[in-house]
Formats: C-alpha cells, structure tokens, sequence
C-alpha cells in the first residue's frame, strides 16, 4: 500500500489498530482492556519473570511432543492409507469423524484417562493437529503420478525406497500444506488442553491472571502467543513455497 | 537365419475391464536386434511394452526372457516412457542416476556413469537444472540416459525420439544403429514413424488396431550396411516404406 506517495512495509495497519487500541484504553471504558503502552510494559516486566518462563517452557515442550506425535505418526499413516485400499477403508470415517469432531469435549474424558498433567495436554495437542496431517498425506499419494510410481518399480525400487524417494517426495507439497493448518490447530489444542487443565504452563498463568484481574498481564502473554502461533505459521507457509515448484509438475 | 530370441511373448491377451487390448499376441523378439512396433495410436504398443516389462500382468499367455518367464520387473530389462516419468524434485544427474540408486551403486560411480550418458545423450552442462527448466525433448533424453545407465540387456522404449527435434532426432537414429552393433543388446522400439522404424530396426511387427494382434513381420535386411546417409535413398528402404503404408493406411481411412 502507498500513502501520500510512500510505501509501506507490510502489516503497517497494525499501527492503525494499535492507536486504536491505545486510544480506547486511556478512555479508561472498561477494566477489559487497558492501553496498549501499559500491555506492552507489562509484557516486558512479565518475560523476565520464573512464572512466565517456566510456563513457556512448558508449553514448548507439550507443544513440541504434540507436534512430534502428530507428524510421525500422521504422516505415515496418511501414505499408507493412500497406498493400501483396505487400510484406507477401515481409518478413513474415523480420521474425518475426528478432524470435524469438537475435541475440546474430549479433554476432559483425556484428564480421566491420563491425569491432570502433562501426559494429557501433550495427548490433545496430538489430537488436535494429527488428523488434518493424515488426510492430507493421504491427498498427496493419491494425486501421485503413476507412471512414476511404475518407473521405480520398473528399476527395481524396494518398498522402501519407494516410500522414502517417490512417495513421500510426490506427496511432499500436500504434507506440508497438511502439517502447517496441523501445527496451528496444534497450537490450539496445546492452549486449549492447559487452559481445561490448568495447572500447568499457561493455563495456570492464566488461571492466576483472571482470577486477580490482572488484564494487562493477561494481554501481554496472549499477545505474545499470537505472535509465536504467527511465526510457526509464517515459517511454514515459507517452507511450502520451497517446494512449490514442483507442486504443479507431478 | 533368424537368430535365438531374446524375449518371446506367447499368446498374450490383456483385457482392461471391457477393453480388450490385445488378444492372443505372439512375438519373437531376436537377441541383439532392434524390432519394432508399429501401429495406429491405442492399439496397445504401451501395453504389451509393459506386460514385457513387467509392470503390467497380461489376462493371459506369458513372456520370456532370456528363457525365464516374467513375473516382474527385474534388471535384465530397462524402460523408456512414452511421458518421461521424471523425478521433478530431482536434478537431471539425480534423474539419470536413479536406476543405478535403486541398484545399490555408490553416490561417486553412479554419478560418474550418469555423467557420462548425460554427455551421450547431449545434455552436458544441464546436470543440475531440475526437470520442469528443461524442455520437452531435453526431458525425454534425461529418460532415454536413465534407461542407458543401468546398462540392461533388454531396452524397452516407447517412442523415445517422439518429442526431439528432427535433427537430434536423426542423429539418435544413427546413435541407436550404432549401439545395437556394438552392445548386443535387444532393443524393443514403439514409434509412430513408419520412416523412423525402417530406418533403425532389423524386425518390424505391424499390430492391428484394438484388439490387437500382429498383422505383418517385416525384416528389412538389403540395405543395413549401406551406411547411415545412403539407407534413407536405398531402393528397398523406400519399398519397404511403401508397403508399411499401404497396409497401415487401411486403417486410417
Ligand atoms: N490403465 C488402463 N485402463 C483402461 N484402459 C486402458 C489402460 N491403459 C490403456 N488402456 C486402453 O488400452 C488400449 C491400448 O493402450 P496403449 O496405451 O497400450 O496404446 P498405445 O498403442 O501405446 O497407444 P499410443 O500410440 O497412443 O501411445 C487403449 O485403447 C487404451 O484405452
Ligand atoms: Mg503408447
């Protein structure tokens, strides 16, 4: 977008919605919302504290076997659904009744099964990104090339090889696009699972925040999620495009 | 004297759910000869290249090679598709070192040898541009090298020249006279040029439309040591193109 002649950087209305903010919070209007200069202050004092980190860390964790989970399983058994007609048959209701099913409802059942502790947000996390991954994956061996497919066969490709040097490369732009709304459903579910659960990382933070009316502090660590969730978002969406070269010439 | 075979198919029947390919195909393809297959588009060139392959089973009949019958692919034999069947996230190197990969063959040496018929095939200096900046006759030569390299004995190509310039196209004709006399291999050769079959093979077989069978064996035999610039003015050459023509024409009209 160019003003008066100058062009700006991208994103630069969030200026905009940041003096909006700004502006609505010294009308003092509500408790809700306090000015943006406080939230930021506030978020600066709140980083350095143990609390804070040792919630961010603890969510990183849950967040990273979550995701881990998700991918190392997801992604294997989307391409073997992809390959295996029975297989395919047998998951595949189950893989679409869970990817549109309200998970947050399952939460609870998970905390009676697993505990009120780590074990059970790292299990949400899981569930909430794995099934997109799957169906995705599962996309991409589907649209595969099968002359390709031939060729290995052709020069004598173990499955093996087939699955790790045609398989997975041919569905490669799929499985990304898979795991990135995967990775943000994810971040989703690793919030979600501490904010039902509570006592650890942010959901206790949170928990704390709240109960106090502690709004400025709530915000900041809120904006600070948004802005990790973005990142991963963005950093992915520029993985895609790596191999976007390739996605329309299979 | 027709030399022993190399691959023999024996009352080859292929049904695709109710189109019937071919019905009851019989061939002898000799060993160290090129042959090719001749015939109007869908008539089922790919298909039995394919069931010879191994890639494709037949409803019925089986095919030899080297006197053991098929059941699979396998390393005596080597394929050129008819689409190229290019890894697009590969560079050419990667692409005409695939085979060799597959076989086991070390990163060093496989390149090495990838180099090599990436060079015969006129693509030096392309080793590393990926598959979708090339252009459709440069892709089809990274086939044609990656079928080359695993130095088979049997070489399955379907119509490998097709989408080449009429120049290199010439020159790959006599690059193919030239390897059927030195390599003693058997090359099995689909092409819709009656000129471009006459010219290359020692054994053409004319397939009749769908469902197909051999109509016609023609073994050009008068003019193969005419050298390469005197074949295409030699009497029975032009004959031979005539009656390849005549017999095809039926079909076309
Ligand atoms: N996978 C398939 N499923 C159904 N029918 C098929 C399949 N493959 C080929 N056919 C049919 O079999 C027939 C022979 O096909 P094939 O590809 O072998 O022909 P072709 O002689 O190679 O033709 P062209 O010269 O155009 O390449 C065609 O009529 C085609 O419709
Ligand atoms: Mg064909």
């Amino acid at each position: 977008m160019t003003v008066f002649g100058y062009r700006l950087p991208g994103m630069s209305s969030l200026i905009v919605w940041g003096l909006l903010w700004e502006i609505v919070g010294q009308m003092g209007l509500t408790f809700f919302i306090p000015p943006l200069s406080e939230v930021i202050a506030t978020l600066f004092a709140v980083i350095g504290t143990a609390a804070f980190q040792k919630a961010l860390a603890e969510t990183a964790y849950a967040f990273s076997a979550g995701v881990f989970f998700a991918i190392t399983i997801g992604i294997p058994v989307g391409i073997l659904m992809g390959k295996n007609r029975l297989l395919d048959e047998l998951l595949l209701p189950w893989v679409n009744v869970f990817l549109s099913a309200p998970l947050t409802a399952l939460v609870p059942v998970l905390m009676v099964l697993f505990g009120f502790g780590m074990k059970s947000i790292v299990i949400t996390t899981t569930l909430f990104g794995i099934w997109i991954i799957i169906l995705n994956a599962r996309a991409g061996v589907k649209q595969i090339n099968r002359s390709l497919v031939e060729m290995a066969h052709s020069f004598g490709a173990s499955p093996w090889n087939a699955f790790t040097k045609i398989y997975l490369w041919a569905a490669l732009p799929e499985i990304l696009g898979g795991v990135r709304i995967g990775i943000i459903r994810a971040v989703k579910g690793v919030i979600i699972g501490q904010l039902l659960i509570s006592i650890v990382g942010f959901g206790a933070l949170f928990e704390l925040y709240s109960a106090n009316f502690l709004m400025a502090h709530f915000w900041a660590v809120l904006i600070v999620l948004f802005a990790l969730a973005f990142t991963i978002a963005e950093f992915l969406a520029y993985l895609e495009r790596r191999v976007a070269y390739y996605a329309a010439k299979r | 004297m027709v030399p022993e075979s190399a691959v023999s198919t024996r009352n080859i029947s292929k049904n695709y759910g109710d189109v019937e390919a071919l019905r009851n195909l019989s061939l002898e393809f000799p060993r160290g000869q090129l042959t090719s297959l001749l015939g109007p588009s869908g008539c089922g060139k790919t298909t039995l290249l394919k069931i010879i392959a191994g890639l494709l089973q037949p409803s019925s009949g089986e095919v030899e090679v080297n006197g053991h019958t098929v059941t699979g692919p396998g390393p005596d034999r080597a394929f050129v598709f008819q689409d190229f069947a290019l890894l697009p996230w590969a560079s050419v190197i990667r692409n005409v070192a695939f085979g060799l990969e597959m076989r086991g063959v070390a990163k060093s040496e496989r390149e090495a040898i990838a180099e090599r018929y990436i060079r015969e095939v006129g693509l030096a200096g392309f080793e590393h541009a990926y598959p979708h900046e090339l252009s459709g006759g440069m892709r089809q030569r990274v086939g044609l090298a990656r079928a080359l390299s695993v130095d088979a004995q049997v070489l399955l190509m379907d119509e490998p020249f097709s989408a080449v310039d009429e120049q290199t196209r010439r020159k790959f004709q006599e690059d193919l006279l030239g390897l059927v006399q030195n390599e003693k291999k058997t090359f099995i050769f689909v092409t819709h040029s009656i000129e471009e079959a006459v010219y290359v093979s020692d054994q053409i077989a004319i397939l009749l439309p769908r469902p197909s069978r051999v109509s016609e064996i023609i073994r050009p035999s008068g003019f193969r040591d005419k050298g390469a610039d005197n074949i295409r003015r030699d009497p029975e050459y032009l004959d031979i193109v005539d009656q390849i023509w005549a017999s095809l024409r039926s079909y076309v009209e």
